[in-house]
């Protein structure tokens, strides 16, 4: 530790760290702009310049390494006349368009400037003038505005690992741009608009939409990944206007993806906003609740309890999953399941698939070794957190599957599954790379969950964890890496096939043959229900007309993300609850609602008047669910038999459900609501038109 | 100025770098360590600017970003940093004119009315034959022979708008200029005449028979700028 003194208080900082951050420690606050936690020091704004006792100049505290019996003075005049005229120097060429800027009221120059600035300028000369840039579809630029704080520079090369942001020519000359002005080819490029202390960057979705200081925010849960991203929605009226991260070091720290912040424009169109029911025409009509309850309890009066079958969609709450597997026991029928993409996880108990070592534990792995899984599409935050680590350690990363890019160096094993049962009888240099490491990790994507043969892979995983030691009391290496937000959720309440009941893959099957007659459908959007026997009944509960709702004979308005309190269970089994921070639009109402009033009508009542009741209920059926805000990892159980493995392919999930090569499609459109985004369909024609030029070289 | 505008408008499809730079380059990249080969960006942009008609191409800053193992916005960040390196076709002279304040208090400003009227070109321009293109830079290091130009590799100095008028009629008819004071001044010597090391001794000795042939120059550089009147301040020389 290192002690030093901060106008006239003693402080106490690590060593290593910086005079600003001493500073910070003693509460005293230093005006930055090039400065951030989370990125490299630049030292080239020179905003927080400090009096260091003994030194002529002030320093800038943000460069400088905190020393031990330091004296830092950072109230001074003369501090303040040095931050008053780099602040001057600033204003030379900065507009003076803060009425219409887009970062006008969440400035951080226009907010520095009310401390430091002169009430008038001195400069006679005339202001430069910047060209603005192309960015892609997602950010908004104006040039003049930029202050070179280089903080967009950074977080593309260090954090997005995409280095093709740069500054080109010097001087007055510099510019920001990218490499002859591409889009910037990152999951994680909207978060250089909330790095940008000024308005050179600004969401391009937004623009011009509202002002920081009309908006409401409501602190809740992203659902576009499984990784359960803290965010905060901003709301006018009853319209989402935008999404910004929230910090939190254990999960996102301050990033979030790009699908995260500009999927919402989907939030507001395709919505399902009454119910509907097939006609004698064969099209769906406008109908009221009271006619499709009467529907649906004259198809459940005809049904057999092993006739009934559900399923839960990628984006379900845990409420209305419970709400659904209680009706479903009541119904008597044990046809269930949460996973619609076929995947074999979730009978190995709660070790078997979670993200084990947790989120922040990927700061401390050293070696991992990932099958079947893309993170840079299916968790873009976390494959943020790889490359960092990647960056500051030895860490060695090993992949069977598709080879896409990652932002970090990856050693290949190839596509072929059945090498996993190489390596269990015959080793190699993954198998001892894991093996040395202190804290190796296997991540198993869900494309790796979803074939026939996973049984297999599983088991042969599990043989691998065994001999590197993969799980000891301090560390679990065993991780899946999930994509939909209500997966784990589902797991845990095990909306699951009961006994003698139907997975997914079978429920699909039946339902072609006739023997399930009626199918209760909540927000599963990715199957493909149009074989389905013509004699069969879907009822679809959810917010989007997607492809489920399309095939459906009865529609339910259900709430989407926003538009509810409800709970989701991220990766690594940590509990959240998101809040509601606007209405549903029209009928629409939240799914356990939807549900509890059906059973009322099917004449089975839930035990639940209200949401608490509910969430009472949960817990006590799942104490899990009573665990709020911690990851909850568990030992994954020792699978033995081992089954064989085919030599089939292994694509990644993403890839997979979508059946097509081209990554940015699969990145951009996974969900009801992102497909009924435009700025997603944007994102997906601007990097499609990048790929095509790639392609063409 | 985007980046648009900073690079030519017609860019050549294709750039390697020929069967020599290669061996150069191979060279050049054994000085550094294997991980650390960003080293020879600089070396690498002027073996690919001399190769290239004295600028550099967007292929050529992608060549050397793929043997530098560097992203292709890195290069291009270097390469625009440098006035030495151009992004645009330039003339077969490359005039680059000091105009910091050494060379501006002993009259740069002539130098560059010189270049204005001869050749109708300022700060950046190509002369319509395409010949020549000047270039306004900041201080090029050779203050005591001010004011001064580069033309290519070799430097011009003790310049005034005469001197400048001739060298740009000599270089047009292709008859290149020993490199050096125009004004027959041996090296930064100093003007009229040396006021040490005066006394120049002879040593008989082969060992230092160089040392006598450099004297003997010196003797006689100095005996022509006697003949010539030392400029006192700006634009007092070309009357």
């Amino acid at each position: 530790m290192i002690t030093l003194t901060v106008d006239g208080n003693e402080v106490e900082v690590e060593e290593g760290s910086t005079v600003l951050q001493a500073c910070e420690a003693a509460g005293k606050e230093v005006p930055r702009f090039c400065y951030h936690e989370r990125l490299s020091i630049a030292g080239n704004c020179r905003m927080c310049l400090v009096e260091m006792e003994r030194s002529p100049k002030p320093v800038a505290s943000c460069a400088m390494p905190a020393g031990n019996g330091m004296v830092i003075k950072t109230d001074t005049p003369l501090v303040k006349k040095a931050r008053e005229g780099v602040m001057e120097f600033m204003l030379i060429n900065h507009p003076l368009d803060c009425p219409i800027c887009d970062q006008g009221g969440e400035c951080d120059l226009q907010d520095q400037a009310m401390g430091y600035g002169l009430a008038d300028s001195r400069y006679q000369e005339e202001k430069r003038a910047v060209e603005n840039k192309n960015m892609g579809p997602l950010i908004s630029t104006i040039m003049t505005r930029c202050i070179h704080c280089t903080r967009c520079v950074r977080f593309a090369t260090e954090v997005a690992g995409v280095p093709e942001l740069g500054a080109i020519g010097r001087g007055e000359a510099m510019e920001i741009t990218t490499y002859l002005e591409k889009a910037l080819a990152s999951e994680l490029s909207g978060n250089v608009v909330d790095l940008c202390p000024v308005g050179a960057l600004t969401s391009l979705p937004y623009a011009y939409k509202a002002r920081s200081w009309e908006l409401s925010h409501t602190s809740t849960i992203d659902v576009m990944d499984a990784v359960g991203s803290h965010i905060r929605v901003d709301t006018r009226g009853n319209e989402v206007m935008r999404v910004l991260p929230r910090i939190n070091d254990d999960i996102n720290e301050e990033w979030i993806s790009d699908k995260t912040r500009h999927h919402i424009d989907g939030l507001a169109s395709q919505r399902i906003d009454r119910p509907y029911m097939r006609g004698a025409s064969g099209r769906l009509a406008e109908a009221n609740w009271d006619d499709v309850f009467a529907a649906i309890a004259k198809a459940v009066k005809k049904a057999q309890p092993y006739e009934i079958a559900a399923l839960a969609g990628d984006l379900a709450d845990a409420e209305a999953m419970f709400a659904l597997k209680t009706l479903m026991d009541t119904l008597g029928s044990p046809h269930m399941d949460c996973r619609q993409d076929g995947s074999v996880i979730g009978k190995q108990g709660q070790g078997g698939y979670l993200f084990n070592s947790t989120i922040a534990g990927l700061d401390e792995a050293d070696a991992i070794f990932l099958i079947g899984a893309n993170p840079r599409h299916e968790a873009a935050v976390m494959n943020a957190r790889i490359r960092q680590n990647w960056l500051n350690s030895k860490l060695r990363i090993f992949r069977l599957g598709e080879a896409v890019d990652l932002t970090y160096p990856v050693t290949e094993l190839g596509t072929d599954a059945s090498v996993l049962e190489n390596l269990v009888s015959k080793g190699g240099p993954v198998i001892s790379a894991l093996k040395r490491a202190k804290r190796p990790m296997i991540i198993l994507g869900a494309g790796a969950l979803n074939r026939k043969d996973s049984a297999g892979i599983l088991s042969s995983v599990s043989m691998i964890a065994k001999t590197v030691n993969l799980v000891t009391p301090e560390w679990n290496g065993f991780n899946v890496l999930h994509t939909a937000a209500s997966r784990v959720a589902g797991l845990m309440m095990a909306f699951l096939p009961a006994k003698g009941g139907k997975a997914t893959a079978d429920i699909m099957k039946a339902m072609e043959k006739g023997d399930i007659k009626l199918l209760f459908n909540l927000g599963a959007d990715e199957l493909d229900f149009s074989k389905r026997d013509s004699k069969t009944t879907m009822i679809y509960i959810g917010s989007h007309g997607d492809h489920g709702a399309e095939q459906a004979d009865i529609v339910l308005p259900g709430a989407a993300w926003s538009e509810k309190d409800a709970i989701y269970v991220n990766m690594e089994g940590r509990v959240q609850h998101a809040q509601k921070a606007n209405f549903p639009p029209g009928d629409a109402r939240e799914d356990w609602a939807i549900l509890r009033a059906l059973s009322a009508v099917l004449g089975k009542t839930l035990g639940f008047d209200n949401l608490d009741a509910l969430r009472a209920a949960l817990i006590s059926a799942y104490p899990v669910f009573g665990n709020v805000d911690t990851a909850q990892p568990a030992r994954p159980k020792v699978l033995g038999r081992k089954q064989a493995i085919s030599d089939l392919p292994l694509t990644t999930a993403i890839t997979s459900a979508n059946g097509g090569s081209d990554n940015s499609r699969n990145f951009y459109m996974t969900c009801s609501i992102s497909r009924a985004s435009v700025t997603m369909a944007e994102c997906v024609k601007a990097f499609e038109a990048n790929n095509d030029v790639k392609a063409a070289e | 100025m985007s980046i648009s505008r900073r690079i030519a408008d017609e860019q050549p499809d294709h750039f390697a770098f020929s069967a020599e730079n290669k061996k150069r380059i191979k060279a050049i990249m054994a000085k550094y360590p294997k991980n650390r080969k960003a080293s020879a960006v600089l070396p690498l942009l002027d073996l690919a600017q001399r190769q290239h008609d004295n600028w550099l191409p967007m292929k050529a800053i992608e060549a050397v970003a793929n043997a530098c193992d560097m992203p292709e916005i890195r290069v291009l960040e270097v390469a625009s940093f440098y006035s030495m390196f151009n992004l645009k076709p330039v003339g077969k002279y490359f005039i680059q004119a000091c105009g910091t304040t050494p060379c501006w208090l002993r009259g740069s400003d002539e130098v560059m009315r010189c270049m204005k009227d001869k050749l109708g070109i300022v700060s950046g321009q190509t002369s319509t034959c395409g010949k020549f293109t000047l270039l306004e830079v900041e201080c090029l290091g050779a203050c005591v022979n001010a004011p001064m130009v580069q033309i290519n590799d070799d430097y011009y100095e003790d310049l005034d708008y005469m001197s400048m008028s001739d060298l740009i009629d000599r270089l047009d008819a292709d008859d290149v200029p020993d490199a050096g004071s125009l004004r027959g001044r041996q090296g930064s010597q100093p003007e009229p005449e040396p006021t040490s090391l005066t006394n120049v001794v002879d040593f008989k000795d082969a060992s230092t028979a160089k040392k006598t042939k450099a004297s003997s120059k010196n003797i006689k550089a100095k005996s022509v700028s006697k003949s010539k009147s030392v400029s006192k301040g700006k634009g007092d020389d070309h009357a």
